[in-house]
């Protein structure tokens, strides 16, 4: 080796890293409202179509003046707490028993895997003939299609419970009420909070078709109206209402999982 | 307790496991299991602790459990089977939680099987925090808070690395010394089960039958002195002559499966 040639062994191992930068998203948001605004005041989208940012935030500046905004996100807001919580407690409670007993999950699997694929939203009108025009058909239409996520996260959440674990609280003798709350329910919770974070977004999504359906008040309903009064500005700010409705949702269900999850 | 084993069979739908198993480990015994891959060693051990139904033959405990005893078969498990969001405190009380034990009861409990595993300063952390090394540890201590009559031992030490499984062996001996607890140890390491056992079960591959019972003569707290090393290597020897043919076809046939 002495008369050999030498070379510093190169590093190779760079990138492919996981991690984030704080600040990328925020840059990324700023540059993309910067470019929306400097293309409609230069008159490359024009008004009628797609409003600037400016008007946006002056549509909703007058919404909140007038208290529109409080009216419209209080109707949204309890018909996704209602509908959410019915869908959700009832996706629980089958989700588990799934999970747990043989016979539920036999007869659940087949049953869920066909009326799962079913857009609930077409089942508004069937609603609507059952309940009548007012709350209860929306709601039912939100708790039935949180329903159908909720249940298949359970489950499998359940279903995914390492079963050393069981056997080990079976070994000391735990009984069965025991196991369900001490092992299964704690070991499926991460599970069942992601279900939440897809039923959540499902519920946003049916609240919107819902009132847009049959409502008065509701986001849905005022951005159905400022679109056939072609009020675009209004419009948008629906839009970014149910942008920051979603986002504000996210965040509760992330500061949960954070509570409940610290052991992660 | 002694745990007797009578002509113990067990099949997995048309799959014979285990056939035709009996002894007996004697009171304060440690009775060591081994054999090729496959030979039903776990699946014997789970039978004993009544987490599969006896098929064929007969298992029974004879004699009464230790005074204090809140679980006669206790199982120590392979992959530690801790609770990931459970202290090592909340691992070991989990153990304890339905029995009706008062809280002082309970948490003195805790503190004494901490303390006697070296665990006291680890009380309040999470499995993931610790080595494979301590939560085996945290998986003993929570064996022995609810003072077992017989303790099942599954693989225990298999997913250490050397060093920690030569200091868990120490700690082991010094358990057992102090506990007297009957002690049926599942192993695939001739090493330890000639370092632990009282007594080795040779079994055959798949169904498993016994092959052999080897006694291992010299005291567990004495196997460490340099004097007895050429007997124990003498035994070690023995027992791999008796399963090396065994476990050579085992090894194809897990292959093959």
């Amino acid at each position: 080796m002495s008369d050999t040639r030498r070379e510093t062994v190169r590093f190779r191992g760079g990138g492919f890293v996981t991690g984030s930068r704080r600040w990328a998203p925020w840059l990324a948001f700023a540059l993309i409202l910067a470019a929306w605004e400097a293309a409609s005041l230069t008159g490359l989208l024009p008004a009628l179509f797609m409003p600037a940012p400016h008007e946006v935030v002056l549509a909703l500046h007058a919404l909140l003046v007038d208290g529109q905004l409080f009216v419209h996100i209080g109707a949204s807001l309890q018909r996704i707490v209602i509908g959410w919580l019915l869908g959700s407690a009832a996706g629980l409670a089958i989700g588990f028993a799934m999970g747990i007993f043989v016979l539920a999950r036999s007869v659940g699997l087949p049953v869920v895997a066909a009326l799962f694929p079913i857009p609930k939203i077409a089942l508004l009108p069937l609603f609507i003939l059952w309940f009548g025009i007012g709350e209860p058909s929306k709601v039912a239409t939100i708790a039935l299609g949180v329903f159908f996520p909720t249940v298949v996260s359970t489950y499998s959440a359940v279903d995914n419970v390492p079963r050393n674990l069981i056997r080990m609280a079976q070994s000391f003798g735990l009984p069965t009420r025991m196991i369900v709350t001490k092992v299964i329910l704690p070991g499926a919770m991460p599970g069942i909070l992601a279900g939440c974070r897809i039923s959540s977004s499902i519920a946003l999504i049916l609240v919107v078709a819902a009132e847009m359906i049959g409502a008065q008040f509701g986001i849905g309903a005022f951005v159905l109206a400022a679109g056939n009064l072609m009020q675009t500005d209004q419009l948008v700010a629906g839009v970014v209402l149910l942008s920051l409705l979603g986002l504000t949702i996210s965040w509760l269900l992330s500061r949960l999982e954070k509570t409940l999850l610290r052991w992660r | 307790m002694q745990v007797l084993l009578e002509e113990v069979g067990f099949a997995f739908a048309d799959l014979q496991v285990l056939d035709g198993i009996s002894f007996t480990v004697t009171e304060g015994e440690t009775a060591a299991l081994i054999g090729p891959s496959g030979c039903g060693k776990s699946t014997l051990l789970n039978l004993v602790g009544g987490l599969l139904p006896q098929q064929q033959g007969r298992i029974a405990t004879v004699g009464d459990a230790p005074p204090g005893c809140l679980n006669p078969l206790t199982f120590v498990f392979q992959d530690f089977a801790l609770l990931p969001w459970r202290s090592v405190a909340g691992n070991v009380a989990l153990a304890l939680e339905h029995h009706p034990l008062g809280r002082a009861e309970r948490e003195a409990r805790i503190r004494e099987v901490l303390q006697l595993c070296g665990l006291s300063d680890f009380a309040d952390a999470l499995p993931k925090q610790l080595s494979g090394g301590m939560r085996q540890r945290v998986g003993i201590a929570r064996a022995i808070a609810v003072r077992p009559a017989v303790l099942l031992m599954d693989e225990p030490l298999s997913a250490l690395d050397a060093q920690t499984r030569e200091l868990l062996m120490e700690d082991l001996v010094a358990i057992w010394a102090r506990e007297r607890t009957t002690t049926l140890y599942v192993t695939h390491n001739l090493s330890e089960a000639v370092r632990l056992a009282d007594k080795v079960v040779v079994l055959s591959r798949r169904p498993g039958r016994i092959k052999q019972i080897v006694a291992i003569d010299v005291p567990v707290a004495e196997r460490h002195r340099p004097e007895h090393a050429a007997t124990l290597q003498r035994l070690h020897d023995e027992l791999w002559t008796l399963i090396k043919a065994e476990a050579k076809v085992a090894d194809r046939e897990v292959q093959n499966v």
